[in-house]
């Protein structure tokens, strides 16, 4: 059944049809009637960002930490290009978002309009897919198509450029399942006779290792739950990409840590020496391999992935499986335990003994100190004081955003947000406040640098409107951390602009977004200044002055195999040749 | 509907026959990429060979069935057998593409391309360049008494060939479509 609607109705119809709550935004002149039929409405919360980044990585949030598609709404041309590092963001690390931008009335574009940028033009590299829509009647199937797109298949975001008289005039209304959303349908299920090819490497794997990315987070929780089982049943160890952290519990006994640049020696040198390793959805990202050619030189490998262009594209695998996570992991348990539940029992207990010896090196071990924070101290100690809470955590891109890989742990998938493929400074901030307007009365904790909080500090502004209690945990070493590491191993230690001269003070800064600051520098201070940011109702930024020249280890130089791993600085002296300094 | 009909080639489950990654010869490969005819599609296929580095060769497209609004865009491309794999799928997973076929792998195929020869001279050389274009049939399709355009159809080498016959016989402009390629039999 069709009805007449106009655009903007259209919108917000489909919309509240596809089961959207809520959408970040921030209107202008091409969106004006969208925005209209917002203020007569009450089933979708908008949330008014302070910046269309915000509004991107708030939806990035929502979603990664729901599991739903999250929804943007804004103008045109600065609108939208402001919206294009969350577009690419998104895409990198596989977020389903819809993103709505306004653009000039379609008879005046092509006229260098006042705000009119080609939207599609500029985000067709940036997006799963995008489109412009020219016909109201069109409206309503492309939205339901865009919904369809962004959370089929291997998730991204899609973009919807409506001019501004598509959403004056009328059109017909197309419900959800009355609509044609196109052929784009990307199988599933996983080949039988590729997943019975792994069941039989399983079977006779003595040095096996799971590698788990994102892709099983994406693949919903029920994959999570077989990835526990396969690793339970198995008893093989597992290790895990930045963007998988939680679909394994941290604490569970065959947890290596993350693996990678950063990863722990336990996790880089099982990957190493692994006779057999199976990746699940993950995608052999340069910070996970090092080098190539002596990434894992003796292993089979099996490549469980939604995108078929994900096989084969860094790394060549023995057993590809196209397919999602879920519904390999089924076929696969299924398959290996019809085949009798075999593994080369006694093999993998001398490879746990192995790990066990790697593991004693005690990789995350640091020098702590009675006089100044140490970052992963405060890490730490967040962790022990947060533990057991209804927890979720977002970080922003740097040193900071690695030792909270290290050093929080992760129990259950969805509950940690944060920019891996792209690396996107200022992420996390807009993200925390989108985790919180997802789930109002959990603890979100922002994990972040003195110089990426600055880069969307206006969102604090959202968080004292809507009065979301997000705790930005600022480990404030004065410095572009991660550069000056970087500085420090490449460049001769010549720190060129990788200091956070000028910085605000954080304290007042929270009082003049009408939130809580709390400054802390004295270790033995720390404990109580965490518990009152966590017993604190409202958004608190927590401006913890730590040291301010640590680096971040392990690590993997750039150019270098995962057995070649930096533990501390004693080993940084040349760590780096030129090979690998035109590297990044 | 002849016009779209693809022989069902190996193309969706490409990643599973692989060939093996055997050093870094350079292959040519022709593929055929069935697409919605919607706004923006070239720019999206072109975007995705500039994006990632791959190369075009030859392209062509047109639309081959105007009631399903698909198109049809032929497209030649280099790159070692891992690239080219890579290229078909990175194809394959866009939204609007509905086939991907590698002709040069899927078993015999024909290529042809059309070209335009505006061949400018008098006395022998223009007595040579008709000759000539008799031998390579192709067609005269515009004269005045001191110029020819030639209409010539084959493969680019027959193409190539004639071009570099023409030259010494005052060729002053070519136009070329591009390869368009379809599979032999059924």
């Amino acid at each position: 059944m069709s009805r007449q609607m106009n655009g903007a109705q259209i919108v917000l119809k489909a919309l509240k049809d596809q089961g959207v709550d809520t959408v970040f935004g921030y209107p202008g002149g091409a969106v004006l009637p969208i925005y209209d039929e917002i203020f007569q409405q009450n089933d979708i919360k908008h949330i008014l960002v302070r910046h269309e980044q915000g509004a991107t990585h708030a939806a990035e949030g929502y979603a990664r930490s729901t599991g739903k598609p999250g929804v943007v709404l804004v103008t045109s041309g600065p609108g939208a290009t402001n919206a294009v590092t969350g577009l690419t963001d998104a895409l990198m690390d596989s977020i389903p978002l819809i993103v709505l931008t306004g653009q000039v009335p379609s008879f005046m574009i092509g006229s260098d309009a006042f705000q009119e940028a080609d939207t599609v033009g500029i985000t067709r590299p940036c997006t799963k897919h995008n489109w412009l829509v020219k016909d109201t009647d069109k409206l309503a199937e492309t939205i339901h198509e865009a919904f369809h797109v962004a959370t089929s298949g291997r998730p991204g975001p899609v973009l919807i450029d409506i001019p501004k008289d598509i959403q004056f005039a009328n059109g017909n209304y197309v419900a959800p399942a009355k609509a044609d959303v196109g052929h784009y349908q990307p199988k599933v299920k996983g080949d039988k006779d590729a997943i019975t090819a792994l069941a039989e490497l399983i079977e006779n794997a003595e040095r096996p290792v799971f590698y788990t990315g994102g892709g099983v987070i994406n693949s919903g929780k029920g994959a999570s739950q077989l990835l526990r089982e396969l690793v339970k049943e198995t008893n093989f160890p597992i290790t895990s990409t930045l963007m998988g952290l939680g679909s394994y519990p941290a604490s569970g006994d065959n947890w290596l840590g993350m693996l990678g640049m950063h990863g722990t020696y336990e996790a880089n040198l099982a990957m190493h020496g692994c006779d057999l390793m199976i990746n699940i959805g993950a995608r052999f990202d340069d910070r996970i391999t090092g080098r190539i050619d002596a990434f894992s030189p003796k292993s089979k490998k099996a490549h469980i992935d939604i995108d078929p262009s994900s096989i084969n594209k860094v790394i060549h695998v023995d057993v590809p499986i196209i397919g999602d996570v879920g519904h390999v992991l089924e076929d696969l348990l299924k398959i290996w335990k019809s085949r009798g539940r075999k593994t080369k029992a006694a093999e993998v207990k001398k490879w746990h003994a192995q790990i066990d010896e790697w593991r004693g090196k005690k990789c995350l071990s640091y020098k702590n100190s009675d006089k100044i924070i140490k970052p992963q101290y405060a890490l730490e100690r967040l962790e022990a004081l947060s533990k057991g809470m209804d927890r979720y955590i977002t970080t922003e891109v740097g040193q900071h955003q690695m030792w909270a890989a290290q050093y929080l742990g992760f129990e259950d998938p969805n509950r940690w947000m944060t920019s891996g493929g792209l690396g996107t400074m200022g992420y996390g901030l807009p993200a925390s406040v989108g985790v919180q307007v997802a789930h109002p009365d959990s603890l979100v904790v922002n994990v972040a640098g003195e110089a990426s909080i600055l880069m969307n500090i206006q969102e604090m502004g959202t968080a004292s409107q809507y009065r979301l209690p997000i705790k930005q945990f600022i480990l404030n070493n004065e410095r572009l951390g991660m550069v000056r590491q970087w500085q420090e191993l490449l460049h001769g230690e010549r720190y060129s602009n990788s200091w956070s001269e000028a910085l605000p003070d954080f304290v007042k800064l929270a009082e003049a977004f009408g939130a809580k600051g709390i400054l802390c520098s004295d270790p033995a201070d720390l404990d109580d200044a965490i518990m009152e940011m966590l017993n604190h109702e409202g958004p608190v930024i927590f401006d913890c002055l730590v040291e301010k020249h640590e680096n971040c280890f392990p690590m993997i130089p750039s150019g270098k195999a995962h057995n070649e791993m930096l533990m501390g600085e004693a080993e940084t002296q040349g760590a780096i040749d030129s090979g690998g300094a035109v590297m990044v | 509907m002849n016009a779209v009909k693809l022989k069902k080639g190996a193309s969706r489950k490409s990643a599973y026959d692989l060939k093996n990654f055997s050093g870094d010869t350079i292959e040519t490969h022709t593929l055929a990429v069935l697409v919605d005819n919607e706004a923006g599609v070239l720019a999206r296929v072109i975007g995705l060979f500039s994006g990632r580095g791959y190369n075009i060769e030859s392209l062509t497209v047109a639309e081959v069935d105007h009631e399903g609004s698909r198109s049809r865009i032929t497209v030649v491309t280099t790159g070692t057998p891992s690239v080219i794999e890579q290229i078909k799928a990175q194809l394959d997973r866009m939204v609007p593409v509905y086939e991907v076929h590698d002709l040069t792998v899927e078993g015999p195929s024909v290529e042809r391309e059309l070209a335009l020869f505006k061949v400018v001279g008098k006395g022998d050389k223009r007595l040579e360049a008709i000759r000539t274009a008799d031998i390579f049939r192709a067609n005269v399709v515009d004269t005045t008494l001191e110029s020819f355009v030639f209409e010539l159809t084959g493969t680019p080498e027959k193409i190539d060939a004639f071009a570099d016959l023409m030259r010494p016989l005052g060729l002053d402009e070519v136009a070329r479509t591009g390869v368009a390629a379809i599979a032999r039999g059924l």
